[in-house]
């Protein structure tokens, strides 16, 4: 379940993500120096006030769109009315088609991602002692603090429509600082388990598979392992 | 006297009674009536997943052996629904596992479906045989291999265009060596490579399948093992079709092709090399439906592959075919039921090298006598052309044009679209299903209204001058079931006028229009029957009255108001801050 995040703030810059989860769209605002990267340019929700010739239609002239200039297809969200698996074949396949040609395509103003639903940041988190895991999108998180935020709300507080959690956590928990009964720690792309939190979070992003809250207790080995592979990588 | 009928008697004339219309229509007799129906009811179809809670349904249909849920708007399909709105399987799973033990077939449409749902379904339900997901999403390739595992006697598992976590090909490899009983097997949305060998000895025991669509991974080389495997199927879905072949390899590829007397349908085809396609034309001949809609051939192949399609009655292509294409087809295809015709361009904008005009979907109404379904996307129109169409084919039941650029005139006379729809609904008396586009006024929609007595349902998008449009459609289309709607100035007099009208339909979507806030309270409170949802990102306490919101999405409801709503759904129950509506009445 994707957390709430974010959801509901007041600020006029937000935009709403559609087709990625809401909270990525605002993590993405937030902290991001240019429009690019992964996330580029999502198509705004046009409203009325987009259509200044419709809004004010009532009493003009039907015929005349003289004021306006309607928005052209390739900005407005889900238009035109393709599902979003066509949308991803259609966009896979000119990717293709650019690479043989040799060409650049310049991604970073183009809003022709608007209706490609990603996936690849939602992994799963499991729980030691709670028997139903959750799923997390990471692309929705700017940092460590905040997805332990999010990990804690899902564990601790349960939210509606999804399976009910079991509710004896009584206590946060502060999944970080080590000084809880449960730390957080992930698996990595090449199979192993390791401490959240050591490696800058965008490396983390692009090399965890999987998260797991664990016992504190059981996880001391893997603060060795940890420090292992550290050494390991450091020779 | 007692002239009861014998509950036993009842029942068995009740088991010839299939169509749920009927059975409906029994339940309303008498009380025993209603019992008896209730408790032989083997198939319920629940069109809205909100209309009515889980655990009435499950108490009511003790007996049900399939049950079909509808989740998420339509307007889901096209990423107008944020995520998190709703849609939840779960619920419907607990109900059902723990009331309707007999459950054997789940049939669910943009649904909201996790991987502790398929677990859940893999330990409940004894005996289960179908399972078809459509637009579903929220699950991963870990909750299809629970199914495989656990369902001995499974005979359908489908996955139609699913969003899927795919965490590798393993979950093929689930399926034990004794299950047999495969009839038809869906994967090909899934990105993941599953293992050859594992699907080869799949399908070399499953002597009664009859359906296999495979996914894009899956390589010609391995078609070719697969098909001498299962020359016996009546549907296949190719995997990626571009694989470089050696001669011999082709030519065992083409004798597999020739096995295949039962093949009635064929889809898949991603990336066809035109080199492929005389490989296919042994098939051709009998085939009765071909998705081409993947396949990025040119118009010359196309027409190769569709001259010989004799007994074709469903054609799905990209507009690559162009107008000289859809004119082969008119004059090969003879059985024509169902064409749809997609953009090739990557954002789904006309690409200026095509050409395919309204003259294409002309020339097919006038070949194809049995044309009822069209779903036609190009760049142009023109209002002769839908004349044309209409006067060709009036027994068309549905009708959707998607003319690209919004607001586009008919090219020829810079008219709006009017009377070509005018036309569309005038003529074709059955028609059910209508998507209108292209620059429209008023005019369309009292059209519509006064002509469209059998339309259920209707999707408009940038259309109209004011709330008179909506008021057209509501008071006039009296078959009207769903109505969706983008970017159009209808606003809040129409929809309060026509209130009463919301609760005989099933749902009314409209985003980006002009309803006002306070509206939508006002709707709110005078209908409790309908649960109506504000679906807007910004909070709505601070709002005024007037203000626009977002979206709304109202349906009927026995349910009440739903209790899985997010933060940004808004509801006078759920939020009652958000207070009673100053607007005053008309």
């Amino acid at each position: 379940m994707i957390s709430e995040l974010e959801m509901g703030k007041a600020e006029s810059e937000l935009e709403l993500g559609l087709g990625l989860s809401l909270g990525g769209g605002t993590a993405a605002k937030i902290g991001k120096p240019g429009g690019g990267g992964a996330w580029g340019e999502r198509g705004r929700l046009l409203t009325a006030k987009d259509f200044p010739s419709v809004g004010s239609k009532r009493a003009a002239d039907s015929a005349s769109h003289a004021g306006a200039s309607p928005p052209r297809s390739s900005q407005v969200v889900g238009w035109p009315p393709i599902g979003s698996h066509r949308m991803n074949s259609l966009a896979a396949k000119s990717a293709r088609e650019e690479e043989e040609a040799g060409k650049k395509k310049v991604k970073d103003d183009e809003p022709k991602d608007v209706n490609k639903k990603v996936q690849v940041g939602f992994i799963k988190v499991n729980m030691d002692g709670v028997a139903i895991g959750r799923k997390v999108d990471l692309n929705a998180h700017s940092s460590y603090e905040n997805l332990a935020q999010t990990l804690e709300d899902m564990f601790f507080r349960g939210n509606p429509g999804t399976i009910g959690l079991t509710g004896q956590f009584t206590k946060p928990l502060r999944l970080l600082d080590g000084s809880s009964e449960f730390v957080l720690t992930y698996e990595d792309k090449e199979g192993d388990w390791m401490l959240v939190g050591d490696v800058p979070w965008r490396m983390f992003i692009t090399s965890v598979k999987r998260l797991r809250v664990m016992k504190t207790s059981e996880a001391n080995g893997l603060a060795a392992r940890h420090q292992e592979s550290n050494e390991r990588q450091r020779k | 006297m007692d002239l009861r009928l014998p509950s036993k008697v009842l029942e068995h004339i009740l088991s010839f009674v299939d169509s749920n219309e009927d059975r409906n229509s029994v339940s309303l007799v008498c009380k025993s009536w209603f019992e008896t129906e209730r408790r032989t009811r083997k198939r319920v179809f629940v069109r809205n997943c909100y209309a009515v809670t889980p655990e009435a349904v499950a108490r009511r249909f003790p007996e049900t052996r399939s049950l079909t849920l509808k989740g998420k708007p339509h307007f889901a399909d096209y990423n107008l629904v944020p995520d998190g709105w709703g849609g939840y399987a779960w619920p419907w799973i607990e109900a059902m596992a723990a009331k309707c033990p007999s459950l054997d077939e789940l049939r669910l449409k943009r649904m909201v479906v996790t991987d502790e749902c398929l677990e859940k379904i893999a330990a409940s339900f004894k005996d289960f045989k179908v399972l078809v997901l459509t637009s579903c999403e929220g699950f991963s390739t870990d909750g299809l291999a629970a199914i495989a595992v656990a369902c001995s006697n499974l005979r359908e598992l489908e996955l139609r265009e699913c969003i899927v976590e795919d965490l590798g090909g393993d979950w093929l490899s689930y399926f034990p060596e004794t299950l047999t009983s495969l009839v038809s097997l869906d994967f090909s949305c899934l990105d993941s490579e599953v293992k050859l060998s594992d699907l080869e000895r799949l399908v070399s025991r499953s002597p009664n399948l009859k359906s296999l669509k495979l996914n894009r991974a899956v390589s010609l080389d391995a078609l070719g093992s697969l098909l001498r495997l299962a020359p016996q199927l009546v549907e296949l879905g190719t995997g990626s079709f571009s694989d470089k072949l050696d001669q011999e390899a082709v030519s065992k590829l083409s004798q597999a092709f020739s096995e295949m007397k039962e093949l009635k349908s064929l889809s898949g085809l991603w990336d066809v090399l035109p080199e492929y396609i005389p490989l296919l034309y042994s098939v051709c001949p009998g085939l009765t439906s071909l998705n081409l809609s993947y396949a990025t051939v040119q118009m010359p192949d196309l027409v190769e592959l569709l001259t010989r399609c004799s007994n074709l009655q469903k054609l799905w292509v990209m507009d690559l075919i162009e107008d000289k294409g859809l004119e082969v087809v008119a004059s090969s295809c003879k059985e024509l039921r169902e064409l749809r015709v997609f953009p090739s361009g990557a954002e789904g904008l006309n690409d200026t090298n095509v050409a395919m005009t309204e003259q294409g979907l002309v020339s097919v109404s006038e070949g194809c006598p049995n044309l009822e379904s069209v779903l036609y996307f190009c760049v142009q129109f023109t209002n002769a052309a839908m004349v044309t169409i209409a006067r060709n084919r009036p027994n068309l039941t549905c009708f959707r044009l998607c003319v690209m650029e919004p607001f586009s005139p008919d090219h020829k006379t810079q008219q709006p679209l009017d009377e070509g729809f005018k036309a569309i609904v005038e003529r074709c008396k059955d028609l059910q299903r209508l998507s209108v586009s292209g620059l429209l006024t008023n005019k369309a929609f009292e059209y519509i209204g006064t002509h469209g007595k059998k339309l259920r349902m209707l999707s408009i998008a940038f259309a109209g001058d004011s709330d008179l449009m909506l008021h057209h459609l509501l008071s006039g289309c009296e078959s009207l079931n769903k109505l969706e709607i983008r970017d159009c100035p209808f606003g809040d007099t129409a929809l309060l006028e026509n209130a009463a009208k919301l609760e005989t339909m099933r749902s009314l979507w409209m985003s980006s229009c002009c309803v006002s806030f306070g509206a939508c309270k006002l709707l709110s409170q005078k209908m409790p029957k309908l649960n109506v949802e504000v679906i807007d990102e910004h909070p709505l306490e601070t709002r005024p009255d007037s203000s626009p919101v977002e979206r709304i999405y109202i349906y009927r409801t026995l349910a009440g108001p739903r209790l899985d709503m997010p933060e940004f759904v808004w509801t006078t129950q759920k939020n009652p801050e958000i207070g009673v509506s100053h607007l005053a009445i008309k």
